[in-house]
This record gives structure tokens, C-alpha cells and sequence, in this order.
């Protein structure tokens, strides 16, 4: 663990062998073992903390407390002084995927895979939640099989839809409202990924586990889903293939 | 209780002191961009310092009173008119039902507060009204105010009003020496590239928004291109591959992957947040100790400057 100063109210915390590279089992459980010690302890001198792949920017109060006091907490919850969190359980979350996304031949062939492969390989990994950010509610997560990462668009859409279940390079993540991209669509997921309104306000948290499973078109939009524009959407003939 | 917005300017937004506690989300902490003139405007009218209030930037502003109000206006130097006679900036001004103010265009600085006593009553999102636009978050529906818009101001908790003046105002000079607390990668940069950075004058660029100001200078480089996304704090510096810092303000992006050489000290990015295109800035280093110090001196100095009462 070394923390370094970010702000004159920040310090981050790198974790993992080689801070800033390597991420791996041990540091992502690392990340939120720190985080699920520190987060009771929000709301006075701590105010936030943005956990992501190798790090925790752990924000303070400077009018209530300093760096050296803030130092100390994170090496405390660190080895574990604090309240002992219940085997520091992460949770699993399963999200259903319409795969119709019109990407998905691109991803497929690539790799010479069938586009039934490319969506068998989406579903069979277990992916973990490494950062949120980017927009209220955007999860990365992470890694997809190497057969099926696949560099963003040269070209960002100017509109990518809510739900859209996208693929940059080894990283995955569901848009949870329409904006900008550049990621590659997969299909489209029907659970509201951020809602204002509700609480909890996201079904996933950083350092939670995600499974993806197929649906088809009915079951999506019984689940509440919303098709997409066509441009959207896999090609009519190439769907009947699936 | 409720003031009309006839014209909002460029972008009039309603803020309270930010939202905190909610980076886990995704959603960064808005909020006044001059945290020290917004809560002067809200002492001016005897709310609390974070009462929801507008920032108004540039200016081209007309509002009229729906009720009788009681309202100041600080931050940048402006015109202010009620009824088209002239008013003093950082003051407590009464407008009776159906006065109509006029903020024009600042000549110095460009973020202008309007508070008004009880505060606008808007409702809290993930525990703050302020708006950030690029989240859709806050404020009205996540919205900048629009023309003929009824904000309803809350009815203050207490009804007696005095009238206050602030003597010792700040200036908005356009210069300004920014303090950097070195930090985050600031290993990354050579020591001939640290002295470019603090050496050399940087001019605003056209690309300054909440979100961020983008400087124009001398390239600095960095060792490394990328690192994997980390959490950005207020003030971050970061340093892309074309060399020009970019200073991340209040509505930033809560994670990014450019190496940063430090953060700005935040009594100082709000001098830098009343700049605009073709100001010119300069970096100087302190420590994390001295920051703090400087902090609690300012809360000290704040908390003791006394108004002075005026006769309306």
C-alpha cells in the first residue's frame, strides 16, 4: 500500500505489487476491503471515496482533521483495526442481455467466432466492478475474453442508447442513460442501471461481481426494456441466424 | 415567496455548497465555482452560508420580484440595477413585489451570486440542489433556469431584515498565482519539466467551463502517457500528451486516466474559476501542512469579518 497526496484534501491510496499497472484478484479485494473499513466513517472528517483499478481517493474534511491523521486511518483499516467487516463479502449480480446489438458481427469476426460464441463468451465470464465514473452510474467492468475485446469505435457515436451492453478493449459496461460513446454494442439490458428516484440507486457497486445472461426480444421487453433506433440493432437476416 | 427569471443570461445555475458523499455513484460535487463570494452572498441576506442561491455567469440577467425579497449580489464586478437605478455588489438590497433587477455584464470576473434571504426552494437530489448539467443532476431537473422560469424562495427564519455591507471586497484581477500542492504523479515529471510548469506563465484557453480550463504554454511533459483511471480530486492538474494542463473544477469527471502533477489550492481556484479566455495564471508550489494552515486562516478570517450595518 503507499498513499500519496492528491489535494489539499485528497490523499490517494495505490494498492496492489505495482501500483498504477497490475490489477488482480488480490488488489481489487484490497480496494474494497479499504473501502467497506472506511465507508462507515463517511459523512464528518472523511467526505468521499472514489475507489477504481489499483486505487481509493480517499477525500477529507481540512477544517476537521489533516493528512497525517487521514494517513493513519487508511493504514488502521488496512490491517484491519477497524470493525471487522463480514469476510469483506462482495455480492453478485446477474443482468439480463437482449443480444441484438448491432456490433456484434464486427466482435464475432474478428475473431472468426461465431456471433452465437462471441455471446456465449460475454455470458460465461464473471466480471468485476473496477471503477465507477464517466457518467451517474457507469460501471466498469472487467475483463471480457481476450476473443472478444475489441478497440473503441475511431469514431465516437454521438449517441449511444440507454442500456446499451458495450465492449472497449478488455472492458465491458452497460450506458446507463444515452450519451456519447465510442464502445462496441453487444445488446441492450432492460434493469435501469442508475435511477435517481430509487434506493438503492444502482444495482451494482464498485468491487461487486457481474453475470450477464441471454435473453430474447419478448423477455426484454417484458422486463421493461426499450428498442433502440434500428441503426441500434443487429440486421434482420443476421438475427435470424442467431 | 418566489422571484421570476425574465432572462437568465448565458448560464444562470442554482447552487448550494456542493453534493458530497457521492462519488461511489459516479456523480462529482458541482457547486459554487467561488465558493468564498457565493457565501458571502448568503451571509449578506443572514442565511446559512450554503443556502441554495444562482450563479449567474457573465451576466445579461433580468429578474423580477413576484413578493417582497431580500436579496445581494457579490462575486464578479457587475452593473446591478433595481428599477434602473444603480445598487452596490456586496450588500443587502430590499426589493419590494414587482422591482425589477437588471445585472449586466461583468467587467471583472465573470461568476456572479444572487442570493436571496430564506434561499430558493428547490428540491434536494443525492442530498444538494446543485445542478450539474452534464449529469442532468440537481436544480431544476438537472437544467440551467430558462426564461420566464418562477423560482420559489423559501420564507426566511428570521423576518427582521438588516441591512449589511461588506467593505473589504475581493478583486478579480487578471493574473493570478495559483498555489499547487504537488502530488499524485508528480514523480512522472522531470525536474526540468516540474520547472516549466512552475516557471511559466499559462493563458486560459477558449475551452474553460465548469467542467475543467484548459491552458495554453510551454509543453510540459510527462514520463508516462496514461495510468489507469484514478479518482480526480477538486483542483487536479492533469497533463495530457500535448502538454497543457488541464484544471479540473467543480462538475469534473470523478475518474480519469492523464497523469496530474498536483491540485490547485482551492481558495485559489476560485480566482482561477473568475477567469476567462486570455487571463493569464502562474503555478507556485506549497505543501499539503501549509494548505491546511492557509485554510484555517481563511475560516478564521471569514468567520470573524464583521458586515458593516447600513441605513436602506
Amino acid at each position: 500500500m503507499k498513499i500519496h497526496v492528491a489535494g489539499e484534501n485528497a490523499l490517494i491510496v495505490y494498492l496492489g505489487e505495482k501500483p498504477g499497472e497490475v490489477v488482480n484478484e488480490s488488489t481489487t479485494a484490497a480496494i474494497h476491503h479499504l473501502c467497506s473499513q472506511l465507508k462507515p466513517y463517511l459523512g464528518n472528517e472523511l467526505v468521499d471515496l472514489i475507489p477504481s483499478y489499483a486505487s481509493v481517493l480517499v477525500v477529507f474534511d481540512p477544517l476537521q482533521t489533516d493528512h497525517l491523521q487521514v494517513r493513519k486511518w487508511i493504514r488502521y483499516a488496512g490491517e484491519r483495526h477497524f470493525h471487522n467487516v463480514e469476510s469483506d463479502q462482495r455480492n453478485v449480480v446477474r443482468l439480463p442481455v437482449y443480444y441484438g446489438g448491432a456490433d456484434l458481427p464486427r466482435i464475432a469476426e474478428q475473431s472468426s467466432i461465431s456471433i452465437d460464441d462471441a455471446i456465449q463468451l460475454h455470458t460465461q465470464n464473471h466480471y468485476q466492478v473496477y471503477a465507477i465514473g464517466f457518467a451517474p452510474g457507469f460501471a466498469y467492468l472487467g475483463e471480457v475474453d481476450e476473443k472478444i475485446a475489441t478497440p473503441r469505435l475511431s469514431t465516437p457515436r454521438k449517441k449511444v442508447p440507454k442500456g446499451a451492453v458495450a465492449i472497449a478493449d478488455k472492458q465491458t459496461a452497460v450506458y446507463p442513460n444515452e450519451s456519447p460513446g465510442g464502445w462496441n454494442i453487444l445488446g441492450f439490458c432492460p434493469v435501469n442501471m442508475f435511477d435517481a428516484d430509487k434506493q438503492p440507486t444502482m444495482p451494482v457497486a464498485s468491487g461487486d461481481h457481474v453475470e450477464f445472461y441471454s435473453i430474447d426480444k419478448a423477455t426484454f421487453l417484458e422486463m421493461g426494456g426499450t428498442l433502440p433506433h434500428e441503426e441500434f440493432l443487429l440486421e434482420l437476416n443476421q438475427e435470424a441466424a442467431v | 415567496m418566489s422571484l421570476l427569471i425574465k432572462n437568465p443570461g448565458i448560464l444562470t445555475l442554482l447552487q448550494d455548497a456542493g453534493r458530497f458523499g457521492q462519488h461511489s455513484l459516479g456523480l462529482t460535487t458541482g457547486g459554487p465555482m467561488d465558493p468564498l463570494a457565493f457565501k458571502w452572498a448568503n451571509r449578506l441576506v443572514s442565511n446559512d452560508v450554503n443556502a441554495t442561491a444562482l450563479e449567474i455567469t457573465v451576466g445579461g440577467f433580468k429578474a423580477e420580484a413576484k413578493s417582497d425579497l431580500v436579496v445581494a449580489v457579490t462575486g464578479a464586478k457587475v452593473d446591478v440595477k433595481v428599477n434602473g437605478q444603480f445598487q452596490s455588489q456586496w450588500q443587502t438590497l430590499k426589493l419590494n413585489a414587482g422591482d425589477e433587477l437588471d445585472i449586466a455584464y461583468a467587467t471583472e470576473g465573470c461568476r456572479i451570486y444572487l442570493a436571496v434571504a430564506g434561499g430558493f426552494d428547490v428540491s434536494n437530489q443525492f442530498g444538494s440542489t446543485s445542478t450539474v448539467m452534464r449529469e442532468g443532476i440537481g436544480g431544476l431537473d438537472g437544467k440551467s433556469i430558462p426564461a420566464n422560469e418562477v423560482l420559489p424562495v423559501a420564507s426566511p427564519q428570521d423576518k427582521s431584515i438588516s441591512f449589511k455591507r461588506l467593505n473589504d471586497v475581493p478583486s478579480y484581477d487578471k493574473h493570478v498565482t495559483l498555489r499547487v500542492i504537488p502530488g499524485y504523479q508528480e514523480h512522472e515529471f522531470s525536474r526540468h519539466d516540474q520547472r516549466m510548469f512552475f516557471y511559466n506563465s499559462f493563458e486560459v484557453s477558449d475551452l474553460a467551463d465548469r467542467m475543467g480550463y484548459r491552458l495554453k504554454g510551454p509543453k510540459v511533459n510527462c514520463k508516462i502517457q496514461g495510468i489507469l483511471s484514478e479518482g480526480i480530486c477538486l483542483g487536479a492538474i492533469q497533463v495530457p500528451a500535448d502538454g497543457q494542463p488541464i484544471i479540473l473544477m467543480n462538475d469534473r469527471q470523478t475518474i480519469g486516466g492523464y497523469p496530474k502533477i498536483g491540485s490547485v489550492f482551492s481558495l485559489d481556484l476560485a480566482k482561477l474559476a473568475q477567469l476567462t479566455q486570455g487571463a493569464s495564471v502562474q503555478f507556485e508550489p506549497i505543501s499539503i501542512d501549509q494548505a491546511h494552515n492557509l485554510l484555517h486562516l481563511a475560516k478564521h478570517q471569514f468567520d470573524n469579518t464583521q458586515l458593516e450595518e447600513v441605513s436602506q
